[in-house]
Order: structure tokens, then C-alpha cells, then sequence
């Protein structure tokens, strides 16, 4: 129409295509190309500039990390007093008060296999989630992948998972209790550990984004989901009937599985964790498919 | 082939909702349904803010184009000034081509790596080192750690803190964490560079190594889109320009004509100005030329302003006063007729000439006020009924500040009976 050109007088429109033809040539070609239309929701990930962003993710890994502990006395020490403090707690509430089974392991330690995946969960979902929206400020002035933001904020939560673990296996030490060789099953268990993590994340931070409820909401929502979860009694008490629905839950399978790698309390949970390796990738999938669906007019609300 | 087109868009438009606010109930009754309702409503409201606009065809009376087929093309290694008033839509321009949001409608296409600065410093944290938060910005404006790597020494140096490196920065003094961010910006070394604004930080020096620092980068063969308010910045720094008025392209080519027509726009106010009972036409050349508002240095300005009063008035008198882009006034000059008994009339012609020995600032506005020359007591004050462009920064003044020099004046009067 009126296309105005600056300078660059190029009115035959014969002649542009041929020069856009010969700057798309390889030899021609040393610039990346960058088209910007309107997407109208595609769900189409770029993972290749997603691996692009892979120092900025590293960044943001490490700043969440060290502005969560700065000015801290004990810093990371609050990793080991939460599900430790937790774990006392339930040991009181539901191992002596409600005398809820344990399949034979002791109750503080039964309790404390279930907290460690259960509050990397709870926090990371958490983070993901605050820290997609207190980072829209960022978000509306300049562009970067934006699934970073929540991913990372997941990321940075692994490092209280490892220091609770190392907690666990002193507690293991303590209670005289060996882990057996289901253990080897435990990258199986993490990956779907981080999956079900990252999906409900990017499904509740795409949410939280249009609809701030969902903050108000969030915490309410992550403590009932604990209930979802065994991890204050064990799936055993699920009717049989009902274990493999039960088994949707990506998280069932992933604390059942730690808790038979680690205690042997019970058989390795196969099934479960089959079942929970689906519904994990599908949580994922969705929740990537949804979260790129939307993120286009993040800047626009946030 | 070295004049490729780094940056072509083709017909863009935004459309941005408005919050839209109900009547508010004035019944008790009306207004808790109105709270039992509002759920539903807040759900359908929010809802329709993340739907795509091009989605539904219907244009709604609560939509609003930003930006509506704006098309240009800019060759590789051209600067490039975006111009135009507040909510001209130069910002939902830029981000467009940031890639922060999305048009509604058309295509953009962008040939090179390409970076914006929308804002100095975004992450930055005041918990994080100096170093950190250089790392930090670094990649999220593109970089990867190995190029932040290579520059680190240059940032750190531009911006005079590598004595505070391993300090948080919210212990660093508000100039210093400015002068930092600025210095990750400037030593981004994308193909392309959007910048928007960001000149205004920091002390007078370091503004000045910020204007370098710019001329450096837009030399260097890069392709630059700088948007600001600020005509002497966009003077020193771009060859071409782009006016955008009300979402639209109304002025692109030679940075000079553009910046006349911007002039234009902004105070295309009836040259004739006035009440009824009087009338008041102003005209502005420079060095004869009526449609220049560039008034360079070394260049003189004449203001003519033609007065009519219905009431034959005696011993008439206006005064023309400059005022800066920031609303100061910088100087003004008036001038009389002597009462001259019998000789009443009711139309007079003042012209004065005014010649550009040395100020600066982006551009000045008129006023014209006009009195009884016995009397302060306006009949009549006209504002911003004229602006001027002021062009460059002549060598061996600061950047952004006026310097009134002597204006020499030359005023000539006419006058006729009604």
C-alpha cells in the first residue's frame, strides 16, 4: 500500500524479491532472520533458542538461589529446618496422636522420605509461579524466552532438594537403614519428579498471569495437594481399587518409589510409576502447550 | 550488496483494549448484585484481555489502535530517529520489534541479532554483586557468558566501579548501579540496536560519554532505531527519521524534513489565534525560508506577528517569549507603538528578528502576548503558538542545558487604520 522507504528507494517490486532472494542465499546469508507476526496462539516451542538462553538460565538459577539466602544468618540452612521441623511435626501429629501406619519404617523417617520430593514440589510450584509474576516488570522490557522465568525458578529449588537428601541419608545412617538396589530406579524418579514439577507450574504460572487468584489461591492450593500425595501415610492405606486412579498423581509414584528405594518399606512401585511417567509428560506437554499459547500477550497483561 | 534492508515491516498494527469501567450502581440493592456479579464479569473480562484481537474480527468500541499499517524499510548501517508526540505510538513500536509483544496484524522482518533497550539494567538485583548483576543483565539482553566474558573489563571500566566489583550493588550510590547498567547496554554488540530513551541517566559528564558511547555504536555500521523526546540527541546521532502521529507513519526520510514536519505536529495550531475581540496571525521564517523550523545556529529567526482588534486601540504593545521544551522560559522581547495622538487603529504588524548566537536546547515555543504599552495587564496571551527546532549542539556547550546569548533585535513596526 503506502509502503514508505527510507533511503532505500527500491520501487520495483521484481527487483526486492530478487535482492531478499540473493540475501537469503547461503553465501549471502551471515545474519539470522527474525519474523515477527502475530502467532494468534501457537503453541510451537522454539527449543533452539531455548538452549540459545541457556546462560541467562544458568543466571537466573544462581541469582534466585542467592537472593533467597542473602542476609540470611543460617542461609541454606533453612533448607534442612523446613521438612526437618515438618517431618517433627508429623512425627507428633500423625505417627504418635493418629498412630498412622508407616509399612513398619519409623514414622520420622517414613515421613521424611515423603517431604523431601514433596517440598521440592511445593516450593518450586511455588517459585515458578511468584516468580513469573514479581518478574513481569522484566518481562515487559525486553525479550527472552519467557518459560526461563518459571523453569529457572524450579531449577533453583533442586539445590534445597540435594541438601535435604543429604539430611535423608544422614537420618538413614542414624536409624541404621540401607538403601537397597531399587535406588538405581532414582533418575527414573527424579525425571518424572521434575516434569510433574515444571508442568503444574507453567499450567498454574500461565493461570496466575491472566488471573491473580491464583496467587491468593496457590498456597491453599499446594497444601491440599500434600493430601493428594502419601506423604503423611503410605499408599497402602489407598483401597486397591483405587491405586491406579490414585496412581495419576505423578507424585505418588515418585515418593512411594523413593521411600521403597531408600527404606524398603515396600516392593519398587513399577505400576505406579508407570502410570505417574504419563501423566508427568502429559502435565508437561500440556503445560508448555498452554504456556507458549499465552505467552505472547504476557507483556500486554502483566 | 552492502545496503540490505536490516529491518523491513509491512503494514503493522496493534490494537490494545481499554479498561472499560461499569456505571457504578447507586442503589443498595443494585450494588450488592452488582458485588454477587462481579466474579462472572471479572472472569469475562480477564478472559477477553489474553484473547488475540485479530482473533475475533469485530472491532469493538473499547479497542484502540496504537498502531495501524505502519510500514517502513530501514537499510542495513542506518540510524534511524523515531519521533512523534506522547502516545504516538513510538513505544508499542519498539516493542514490537523487540519481540516483547505482539502485533495484532502484519509482519515484521529482521535481518541480524538484534537488541533493545527499553530500560537500562532490567534484572539487575540489589542483593547480586556488581559482577553479578553484569552477568545477569548481560544475558538477558542476548548475550552469552563468553561474550560477557571478553568485555568484562571494558563494562567495568566505562562505567568506573571496579573498585566496588564484589559489592552488592544495592550498597552502590543510585548514579553508580545507572552508570553500570548503561555500560552492559553499550557494549551489547548486536547487529541491530533499539534504543529507546535511555540517554537521560547519569551526571552531565557521563551523559556525554553516553552521547560518544552512541556515536560510536551507530557508527560502527550498525543499524540503530533511537526513539526519544530529544531533538539535539536525535540531531547528533541519526541520518533519517520516522514520524509517527496517532499510530500512524506520517513523515519518514532525511532526519532534517522529518523533524520540521514533527514540528508541525506539535503545534499545528491556527496560526491565528485569538478571541473576539481580537485577532492574532504569527509567522516564523528562518533566513527567509517560512516553512524551515530548524533555527540553526548561526541562522536568524523573524516572528511576525499581525494584531486585530475590533476597538481601535492606542499605543499597542506585544511581547514574544521563548520558552524550552521543559516550559522555561529563556527569553523574551517586546516591543511598542508610541502612542501617537489621533492616530488610533486596529490592525499593527510587529516584526522581530532573532539570531542563534549559541542555544541549546531540542526546541522552543512561543508566546505571544499583547498589550496596551502603558499597561502590563495582557489583552490577550497566546502559548506555544509557534516552535522551533534548534538543530544541533554547537561545540563547547553541555548537552541539555540553554545558554541564553545576546539576541541581537530587529524590530520593525507597521501599522494602519481600520
Amino acid at each position: 500500500m503506502n509502503k514508505l522507504k527510507i533511503l532505500n528507494i527500491m520501487s520495483n517490486p521484481a527487483e526486492a524479491v530478487a535482492s531478499e532472494a540473493a540475501s537469503d542465499g547461503i553465501a549471502m546469508q551471515p545474519y539470522p532472520v527474525t519474523r515477527i507476526r502475530n502467532t494468534s496462539g501457537s503453541a510451537w516451542t522454539n527449543w533452539v533458542e531455548l538452549y540459545r538462553y541457556r546462560d541467562l538460565f544458568q543466571y537466573l538459577v544462581r541469582r534466585e538461589i542467592k537472593v533467597r539466602y542473602a542476609q540470611s544468618a543460617i542461609g541454606v540452612g533453612w533448607a534442612v529446618l523446613q521438612p526437618l521441623f515438618t517431618m517433627l511435626v508429623f512425627t507428633v501429629i500423625f505417627g504418635r496422636l493418629a498412630k498412622l501406619s508407616s509399612d513398619g519404617a519409623a514414622y520420622a523417617l517414613f515421613s521424611f522420605a515423603g517431604l523431601v520430593p514433596w517440598m521440592f514440589f511445593s516450593n518450586a510450584v511455588t517459585d515458578g509461579v511468584n516468580g513469573l509474576i514479581s518478574g513481569a516488570s522484566m518481562m515487559s522490557k525486553v525479550y527472552f524466552p519467557r518459560m526461563l522465568m518459571p523453569l529457572s525458578a524450579n531449577a533453583a529449588r533442586m539445590i534445597d532438594f540435594v541438601v535435604a537428601s543429604v539430611v535423608m541419608s544422614g537420618l538413614m545412617l542414624w536409624y541404621g537403614v540401607a538403601p537397597n538396589w531399587g535406588l538405581l530406579a532414582l533418575p527414573w524418579i527424579l525425571a518424572v519428579m521434575a516434569l510433574c514439577t515444571s508442568g503444574v507450574t507453567l499450567w498454574l504460572a500461565t493461570f496466575a498471569i491472566q488471573f491473580r487468584d491464583v496467587k491468593h489461591a496457590l498456597g491453599f492450593i499446594v497444601q491440599i495437594l500434600m493430601y493428594a500425595a502419601p506423604v503423611v501415610y503410605p499408599a497402602s492405606l489407598v483401597p486397591d481399587a483405587y491405586q491406579r486412579f490414585y496412581a495419576i498423581n505423578p507424585m505418588v509414584g515418585v515418593i512411594e518409589g523413593i521411600r521403597a528405594g531408600c527404606l524398603g518399606t515396600r516392593a519398587m512401585p513399577w505400576d505406579f510409576l508407570l502410570i505417574g511417567t504419563i501423566s508427568a509428560i502429559a502435565l508437561f506437554g500440556t503445560g508448555v502447550t498452554y504456556f507458549n499459547s499465552k505467552q505472547r500477550v504476557f507483556a500486554d497483561l502483566a | 550488496m552492502n545496503k540490505t534492508t536490516a529491518i523491513a515491516v509491512n503494514e503493522i498494527s496493534k490494537a490494545y483494549r481499554i479498561f472499560r469501567r461499569d456505571a457504578l450502581p447507586d442503589t443498595l440493592i443494585g450494588m450488592m448484585t452488582s458485588i454477587a456479579r462481579s466474579p462472572i464479569r471479572n472472569i469475562r473480562y480477564l478472559r477477553s484481555l489474553s484473547r488475540n484481537i485479530a482473533d475475533s474480527n469485530e472491532l469493538t468500541s473499547d479497542q484502540f489502535w496504537a498502531l495501524r499499517d505502519v510500514s517502513f524499510d530501514i537499510p542495513t548501517g542506518e540510524v534511524v530517529g523515531v519521533i512523534g508526540r506522547n502516545g504516538a505510538g513510538k513505544s508499542t513500536l519498539l516493542k514490537i520489534l523487540s519481540r516483547i509483544t505482539e502485533p495484532t496484524s502484519g509482519e515484521a522482518v529482521i535481518r541480524g541479532r538484534i537488541s533493545s533497550l527499553l530500560e537500562v539494567g532490567t534484572g539487575f538485583h540489589p542483593e547480586l554483586t556488581g559482577r553479578e548483576n553484569v552477568y545477569m543483565n548481560g544475558t538477558i539482553l542476548g548475550m552469552t557468558k563468553r561474550e560477557i566474558d571478553k568485555k568484562f573489563d571494558q563494562i567495568v571500566d566505562f562505567a568506573g566501579v571496579d573498585r566496588f566489583l564484589d559489592t552488592p550493588i544495592k550498597r552502590y550510590s543510585s548514579g553508580m548501579q545507572v552508570r553500570l547498567a548503561f555500560s552492559v547496554a553499550a557494549h551489547l554488540d548486536p547487529e541491530i540496536l533499539i534504543i529507546d530513551e535511555v540517554l537521560a541517566v547519569g551526571d552531565a559528564e557521563f551523559q556525554k560519554r553516553c552521547i560518544g558511547k552512541m556515536q560510536e555504536v551507530a557508527g560502527g555500521g550498525r543499524t540503530v532505531l533511537f526513539v526519544s523526546h530529544n531533538m539535539s540527541a536525535i540531531g547528533q546521532l541519526c541520518t533519517s527519521g520516522i514520524l509517527l502521529s496517532e499510530g500512524r507513519v506520517t513523515a519518514s526520510g532525511k532526519l532534517d524534513d522529518v523533524v520540521q514536519s514533527y514540528m508541525d505536529d506539535l503545534f499545528e495550531t491556527e496560526s491565528a489565534v485569538g478571541d473576539h475581540s481580537t485577532r492574532v496571525s504569527v509567522q516564523t521564517s528562518i533566513d527567509g525560508d517560512a516553512h524551515q523550523r530548524m533555527w540553526k545556529y548561526g541562522t536568524s529567526l523573524a516572528v511576525r506577528v499581525d494584531v486585530e482588534t475590533v476597538e481601535p486601540v492606542a499605543g499597542p504593545a506585544v511581547d514574544v517569549y521563548f520558552n524550552s521544551s521543559a516550559g522555561r522560559m529563556i527569553f523574551a522581547q517586546s516591543d511598542r507603538f508610541v502612542k501617537s495622538p489621533g492616530s488610533d487603529a486596529n490592525r499593527w504588524s510587529f516584526e522581530f528578528q532573532f539570531q542563534n548566537n549559541g542555544f541549546v536546547a531540542d526546541y522552543m515555543t512561543i508566546d505571544i502576548g499583547f498589550r496596551y504599552s502603558s499597561s502590563t495587564r495582557y489583552l490577550g496571551l497566546w502559548r506555544g503558538v509557534r516552535a522551533v527546532s534548534l538543530g544541533e549542539v554547537p561545540e563547547g556547550y553541555s548537552h541539555g542545558r540553554e545558554c541564553p546569548i545576546a539576541v541581537p533585535c530587529a524590530v520593525q513596526l507597521m501599522e494602519s487604520a481600520a
